[in-house]
């Protein structure tokens, strides 16, 4: 099968996959079929698994695509979230608009907007640094936008928007509080519009990936020097894959922050990037639909574990290291493919066995 | 005047603490090749378990001190033979994760044996503050402490990386791993006393870390951990001195951003200096260039 | 979008360092550097090099291990900057620019060891190297535009007929990473190829090849040469290839050029002889 074929069809099982689960969902929700209900706790899960999906595939476009390691997606998120709670209250405010889901739609484009400014700001210094630095670097930023956020104020009076640093005496009602966060925020966010947003995501990144550019990303991740021998200029294609990953994560960022009546910066902290970069490896680096699995069962499943919530991140840092190991070590990969040949062979001879 | 000398006091007896702790990170960087994500918790469990020994044990400080610095020697060696020696031949991306995955492991164990509840830490250090300028100027004995143990480590430190046998061989595969393992330098030896040293080094760190700022919690670790990396970073990794500097330095713009810039931007204030040595000097200040092989 | 060259290109009058003059009388030089140099911390790792190569002149690089030569295909491709002296890629000075923009100006090069997209098929290998030659823009590629049916079937078509230069076309589906070394060492030519350069670095081209496979190159070098109409500069340690194939040849030795002619001249010369045999006693 030629490979533009072969991605043709690869591609077309993840947006399958999506959207049947999607109607799923939706049938469940519905309570059409008897003894096919979804519970509460799950119903609430649903927007925060379409905003983590929409967070691991866009951080699997910069560590597995792009290959560099970013420890700070949670501080796009946060960017996106705030500009998208103050410019759904503003649209309210100023315009007395009603209809919740252009509202929502233009502050999910908000949100990404706001993401892809800082990370352009954020890139131009970030990029030119390789591996290591380059992680702690983009941790370094994320911190760097929470203390920032920590010190802004934003307030709305007679369809106005007031901001403020490091000083809270704003006029009329404020919206967005320092360190308090944003309180009161109209939750307009809606599973269908989560559903539309990672279908967006996935177009995107699936089409961006096998696309020229998409190619040029991934010469430079495969071997640097060689890309620059092409003639890839290696600064705006690091930049395309970075900028693009901040955009999706802001517009997440903004799905999330319309979902909650209260936000504050702290929701936003490094764990949370950690939290995402798990979902990532898990689901194999550079694996779009790894990155949608691993979202949505990570997401679910400690609602359903809540008695082991307490050994939950341990699990996970146990999983993670195990995950590395079993893929990267040369020793342990050798033993694991012997297991697996052994296992093939007495599958094979299970089935010769039964057929004689 | 007295103030902005008593702020300068208290950044370097802060920037002592991450200097230690920076030691841990660049020796390791230096040999390895390698970011440890978990040494700021090897910090958080040596702490608690210095809190245990002479809380729960009531064990004299000192000798809380030594038992902690065994654990966390023993400790480190065992996370570098269990995570990190399978993956020598790996990607950066990949032993990253792999330190992270470790940092986090850490955390979750000191939450189950300790709590999450913050713990008030004991200072270990028993001794009388000195008082200067009409008691204007107050200096504690843990600062000092702090400051003369700093200073002790890197003495005994920079002699043993040229005078001993195990420290020329550390330099030795710093330079060329595969060198030194043709000249009969035992490689793996060296790395797992390298991180020996390291971990012990943040046992001492935590318990000074704590008796100035005491609260033990599972995540106390991980901030001065971070710092700690950009203060080596800083210095210009892989150097000793490099990371005393740093860690001197970083802790005096800490504590003086705190006092005159704005407390919430602190810790930007030192990311901002992290990020603009980095594009400025990206070897850190006494860092050596390194050229790529093509 | 392939590029025609330019038959009005400015002449630079400057002396002659060419080994092969008369390529250089009836064609302008494709390369001409003057006293180039580079130091590492103090060690002059290769200086003074002066060197013209015609515009379809297949030039040789040889010398004993460790004298500079990769250094200078490196200094050629911009991936190092030099510290003395200048490059002169087709008439234009390349100070300043990095590797990809010298790519732009016409050099392209293979590396002495594989770099390939190993994770990527054949034909996206040579996709890659089309970049700057078949192109659309980030938006036509995730909207799915006309033109990024239309480019993708240019490139697809493109890098076919490249491939079937070594008659690799078959193997296009293939991961470039599992294709024995010989075959990576040609994909790295016709990579280089698709940026439709007009002066071909090789970096021991026949590095790991048998007798049969080295002659098959040998041939394909000259029949690239002649069909690109492109020079080719190489360097070699198979010195069968090098006296078989090369007009002009350059000895390097320290990081200094310490002669430069033809085959015949370089294989008669004192001074080369010494550098590969080692001085007599009595020096």
């Amino acid at each position: 099968m030629s490979r533009s074929k072969k991605n043709f069809i690869n591609n077309l099982i993840t947006y399958g996959i999506v959207i049947a689960a999607f109607l799923i969902c939706q049938l469940a929700l519905s309570g059409s079929i008897d003894g096919f209900k979804m519970s509460r706790s799950l119903k609430g899960q649903l927007i925060p698994i379409c905003v983590y999906i929409v967070m691991a595939v866009s951080l699997n476009l910069t560590v597995g695509i792009s290959g560099e390691l970013s420890l700070g997606h949670a501080g796009f998120m946060s960017v996106g979230a705030f500009s998208g709670i103050i410019m759904s209250t503003w649209l309210a405010s100023r315009f007395q608009m009603e209809n919740e889901a252009v509202r929502l739609i233009l502050s999910l484009i908000t949100g990404g907007i706001f993401a892809g400014i800082a990370g352009v700001l954020i890139g131009i210094p970030v990029l030119r640094l390789r591996g290591d630095y380059l992680a702690i670097v983009t941790l370094a930023f994320g911190e760097i936008i929470r203390n920032v956020l920590n010190c802004l104020y934003f307030s709305i009076d007679e369809g106005r928007l007031y901001m403020n640093f490091n000083n809270p005496n704003l006029p009329g009602r404020i919206i967005y509080n320092g360190p308090a966060g944003a309180t009161g925020v109209d939750k307009i966010s809606t599973f269908v519009m989560g559903f539309a947003l990672v279908l967006f995501t996935l177009f995107v990144v699936l089409n961006l990936i096998n696309s020229r550019s998409g190619r040029a990303i991934m010469a430079i991740r495969d071997a640097r020097v060689a890309a620059e021998s092409v003639g890839i200029n290696v600064t705006k294609y690091k930049m395309m894959a970075f900028v693009t990953s901040a955009v999706l994560g802001g517009m997440a960022g903004a799905l999330y922050g319309l979902n909650i009546s209260s936000v504050t910066a702290a929701k936003f902290k490094f764990d949370t990037s950690i939290l995402v970069l798990v979902f990532v490896v898990l689901g194999g680096i550079g694996n779009i639909r790894g990155s949608i699995i691993a979202a949505t069962l990570l997401t679910i499943l400690p609602e359903m574990l809540r008695a082991f919530s307490d050994y939950r991140m341990l699990v996970y840092a146990v999983v993670l290291i195990a995950v590395m190991l079993a893929t990267n070590s040369p020793f342990l990969a050798s033993r694991l493919n012997a297991v697996k040949a052994r296992f093939a062979r007495k599958a094979k001879n299970g089935k010769e066995g039964n057929a004689a | 005047m007295v103030s902005l000398l008593s702020h300068l006091l208290n950044g370097i007896s802060l920037g002592s603490v991450y200097a230690i702790i920076a030691l841990g990170y660049t020796m390791v960087y230096g040999i390895a090749k390698m970011l440890n994500f978990a040494h700021g918790d090897v910090i958080m469990i040596g702490a608690y378990i210095t809190f245990s020994a002479v809380h729960g044990w009531n064990m004299p400080p000192v000798l809380a001190v030594v038992i902690s610095m065994v654990v966390c020697t023993v400790l480190g060696v065992l996370i570098e033979g269990l995570a990190y020696k399978p993956l020598r031949q790996a990607t950066s991306l990949a032993v990253l994760i792999t330190a992270i995955g470790m940092s986090y492991l850490l955390q979750n164990i000191a939450l189950l044996v300790w709590g999450a509840n913050p713990k008030s830490f004991p200072s270990v250090i028993d001794l009388q503050s000195i008082s200067l300028l009409n008691g204007q100027l107050i200096i504690s004995a843990e600062a000092i402490i702090t400051v003369l143990a700093n200073i002790v480590i890197m003495i005994a430190l920079t002699l043993f990386t040229s005078k001993t046998k195990m420290g020329k061989s550390m330099r030795g595969v710093s330079e060329d791993k595969g060198a030194a393992q043709l000249m009969g330098i035992n490689v793996n030896l060296t790395i797992s006393v390298t991180f020996a040293i390291g971990s012990a080094l943040a046992a001492i760190a935590g318990v000074l870390l704590c008796s100035t700022y005491p609260v033990l919690m599972p995540t106390t670790g991980s901030m001065p951990g971070i710092k700690a990396f950009t203060a080596a970073v800083f210095g210009g990794i892989g150097s000793i001195p490099g990371a005393m500097l740093g860690g001197i330095l970083l802790g005096v713009i800490e504590i003086l951003g705190k006092a005159y810039v704005s407390t919430e931007l602190s810790d930007a204030l030192v990311f901002g200096v992290l990020i603009i040595v980095l594009l400025v000097k990206p070897t850190g200040l006494l860092g050596s260039k390194a050229h790529e092989k093509v | 979008m392939t590029q025609k060259r330019k038959s009005d290109t400015k002449m630079v009058p400057v002396p002659s360092h060419s080994i092969v003059p008369e390529r250089d009388v009836d064609k302008c030089p494709v390369l001409e550097t003057r006293h180039l140099g580079i130091e590492f911390g103090g060690l002059k790792a290769v200086e003074d090099f002066n060197l013209t190569i015609g515009a379809t002149e297949i030039a040789g690089l040889i010398g004993p291990n460790g004298a500079g030569k990769t250094t200078v295909f490196n200094l050629l491709t911009k991936v190092y900057q030099p510290t003395h002296g200048v490059v002169i890629l087709d008439g234009k000075d390349t100070a300043g620019l990095n590797a990809a923009q010298a790519s732009k100006l016409g050099i392209a090069r293979t590396f002495q060891n594989i770099r390939l997209f190993g994770n990527m098929t054949v034909e996206d290998n040579v996709r890659i190297g089309l970049h700057n030659q078949i192109r659309y823009n980030m938006a036509t590629g995730i909207l799915r535009l006309p033109g990024y049916w239309k480019q993708e079937k240019a490139q697809h078509q493109k890098a076919l007929e490249l491939l079937s230069i070594f008659d690799m076309q078959d193997m296009a589906d293939k991961q470039a990473g599992s294709l024995p070394y010989g075959a990576q060492r040609r994909l790295e030519i016709v990579r280089a190829l698709a940026t439709n350069p007009k002066l071909l670095l090789l970096d021991e081209p026949a590095a790991g090849m048998n007798p049969h496979e080295t002659e098959e190159l040998m041939e394909n070098i000259i029949k690239i040469r002649d069909q690109f109409q492109i020079a080719i500069m190489l360097i070699e340690h198979d010195m069968n290839l090098v006296m078989g194939i090369c007009e002009g040849i350059c000895v390097l030795n320290y990081g200094r050029i310490i002669a430069k002619g033809t085959a015949s001249e370089i294989q008669s010369n004192p001074t080369v002889i010494e550098a590969y045999l080692g001085k007599r006693k009595e020096d």
